[in-house]
């Protein structure tokens, strides 16, 4: 399937990434290709097979809902790339 | 004598039990070994040779008060997407470059509790996206056998360092042939266990209902050694499994007489196969023959849609997964956004490599609107599909022989522009990912121009005893795996 750089550049934007142009086609070309390559999958009749989303017929897993420690605060936010008394800081969301 | 960084683990184990040397004398034999070779392979991210002598110091006192367990004073490399404390963990990417975990994984909190000593964290492909190594966004990982050509990968550094005696065993990850591929690449051990019988807690993600953590070791019994540490239910991998773990290396010796190996009839037929392969794996089937064991052809007759299946699941998961490198909360941000949208786009298109980047692409698509049942759902029903393909299988086999990638390590460069050539070389071992099996890889042959080429044993849920055993067994009758790189003695 083909897929054109207008689409590229949606779903860039839904993945939150920016593309330059002279990438966009390269992107365009190699998802298109991978994407016909993919779709051999429907030759295969699929209907009423169940979706296996994970390897292990696992349910949900509950433990007692019991405190316990976490985290320390600033060891939390000592990763950041910018934070401040155990705050994460970010550029001004509302102008 | 053997140099102390070519032992395996249970010979180390065995001269530290008689005190005829020192955990600090094998850990700096060791790190000697990796200053040494390093240049040549370039296997290390980051070497922690203080914090490896200290290990190594309090290894000794525990051996002195009689302590010594297998892993004691034993050391290892581990892939750089497994957390740390203290030490950084970057997934070879530039997002991660600067991130010091606060916290260890499960796996590195049992490692420690076993006294093993840590060398150093190895390269990989970025985020484990990749067979080759060559998408680290530091260094190039060079196969031992032949310095030209990639050790495999993801798990290529920690291949690369077992295979050139840089530790004496190590963990990788296995999301789609990461820890089996490379294993077989550099001749050496790999093992994926089942999922659900390794904790991810502390692994960074990549595709969660795929990922596992195991072991790449130089021969079967430290395989065995390396699976009795690491297994286990964690109540913090809500995943893992609660399951009785046995004793694998006490089943080691167990007789194969009588067990039956499938032999795939859609791996058989498969075109590209090289020679070199086909007849490695030909050799082998000879050998468990010679060992008592009976042949069954059986069929896995969704073997062809397993690159496409995955190449949507796993990039799906990726999409998701990879959203939290936003730029905030740790990792790289970009210099100077103008307000938080061209902070996470910045940051994200900056810290991320073209893989990732494509990879997050192709899920993201796979998952937009519009394109989810045709995409995402068609590719788990086939899922299904291709698990009870096995579950049919294991009713007539025990294990299951298979190639674990159709050619030996190529050349470096080779497929790097080629996307789609790359995934596909992952054929052989995308299924068991998919299905949630155990895979093991183990050194069956050697090419004609002398590269290691591995074997792959599959075998049912859980199950990861039959397959060392019957892997053990093969390596007891043969003395492939006691062959090694040519690499500059010192």
């Amino acid at each position: 399937m083909k897929i054109s750089t207008q689409e590229v550049a949606h779903v860039a934007r839904l993945a939150r990434l920016t593309i330059d142009d002279a990438q966009l086609d390269l992107l365009a070309a190699q998802l298109g290709d991978i994407l016909t390559y993919v779709e051999t999958l429907n030759r295969l009749d699929t209907s009423g097979v169940e979706p296996t989303s994970h390897a292990v017929d696992i349910c949900n897993v509950f433990r007692a809902d019991e405190p316990v420690a976490s985290l320390d605060r600033n060891a939390a936010t000592a990763n950041a790339p910018e934070a401040l008394d155990g705050n994460f800081i970010v550029p001004k969301v509302i102008e | 004598m053997k140099p102390l960084y070519g032992m395996t683990i249970h010979e180390a184990h065995d001269l530290l039990k008689k005190r005829e040397i020192s955990a600090v004398e094998l850990t700096r034999a060791v790190l000697d070994r990796i200053n040494a070779v390093e240049p040549l392979i370039d296997a290390y991210i980051t070497i922690t040779a203080g914090q490896a002598i200290s290990d190594a110091e309090a290894a000794d006192q525990a051996i002195s008060r009689g302590d010594i367990r297998p892993l004691t004073g034993i050391p290892l490399a581990v892939k750089d997407l497994i957390c740390t404390r203290g030490v950084r963990t970057t997934c070879a990417s530039k997002m991660l470059e600067n991130f010091t975990p606060p916290y260890d994984a499960a796996v590195m909190t049992k490692l420690n509790a076993a006294g093993a000593v840590m060398t150093g964290k190895v390269n990989m492909d970025e985020f484990a996206m990749g067979s080759s190594t060559e998408n680290s966004a530091f260094k190039i990982t060079r196969n031992p056998w032949d310095l030209n050509r990639v050790p495999g990968g993801s798990s290529g550094g920690s291949a690369a360092a077992v295979a050139a005696d840089m530790c004496l065993g190590a963990l990788g990850s296995d999301t789609g042939g990461s820890i089996r591929q490379p294993a077989s690449h550099c001749g050496v051990v790999g093992l994926k266990p089942t999922y659900g019988r390794v904790s991810r807690f502390g692994l960074v993600a990549f595709a969660s209902s795929l990922d596992q953590i195991g072991p790449l070791a130089k021969d079967i019994t430290d395989a065995a050694i390396l699976m009795d540490a690491v297994s286990g239910h964690d109540p913090k991998d809500a995943t893992s499994v609660n399951r009785e773990v046995p004793d694998y290396v006490a089943g080691l010796t167990r007789d194969i007489k009588g067990l039956t190996i499938g032999i795939p009839r859609e791996y058989h037929a498969s075109e590209g196969i090289s020679p070199d392969v086909q007849t490695a794996i030909d050799g082998a089937a000879d050998v468990f023959k010679n060992l008592g064991a009976q042949f069954v052809e059986i069929s896995l007759p969704h073997t062809q849609y397993a690159v496409a299946a995955y190449y949507l699941i796993a990039p799906a998961e990726a999409g998701s997964n990879l959203a939290r490198y936003d730029g905030v909360k740790y990792g790289f941000r970009a210099a100077d956004p103008s307000g938080l949208m061209d902070m996470y786009c910045r940051t994200r298109s900056a810290g991320f490599g073209p893989e990732v980047q494509r990879r997050i692409m192709l899920g993201t698509y796979a998952l937009s609107a519009g394109y989810y049942d045709a995409y995402y759902k068609k590719a788990s029903q086939v899922r299904t599909l291709i698990r009870r393909d096995f579950e049919k299988a294991f009713k007539i086999c025990d294990i299951i022989l298979a190639p674990v990638a159709p050619t030996p390590a190529f050349p470096i460069g080779q497929n790097i522009d080629d996307p789609l050539a790359m995934y596909l070389s992952d054929i052989f071992t995308l299924s068991a990912n998919l299905a949630g099996i155990p895979g093991l890889s183990a050194p069956c042959g050697f090419s004609k121009d002398g590269l290691p080429v591995g074997m792959q044993l599959l075998g049912n849920f859980f199950d990861e005893q039959t397959l060392l055993t019957a892997a053990f067994q093969f390596e007891q009758a043969t003395d492939i795996h006691l062959k090694k790189p040519q690499l500059p003695a010192h």
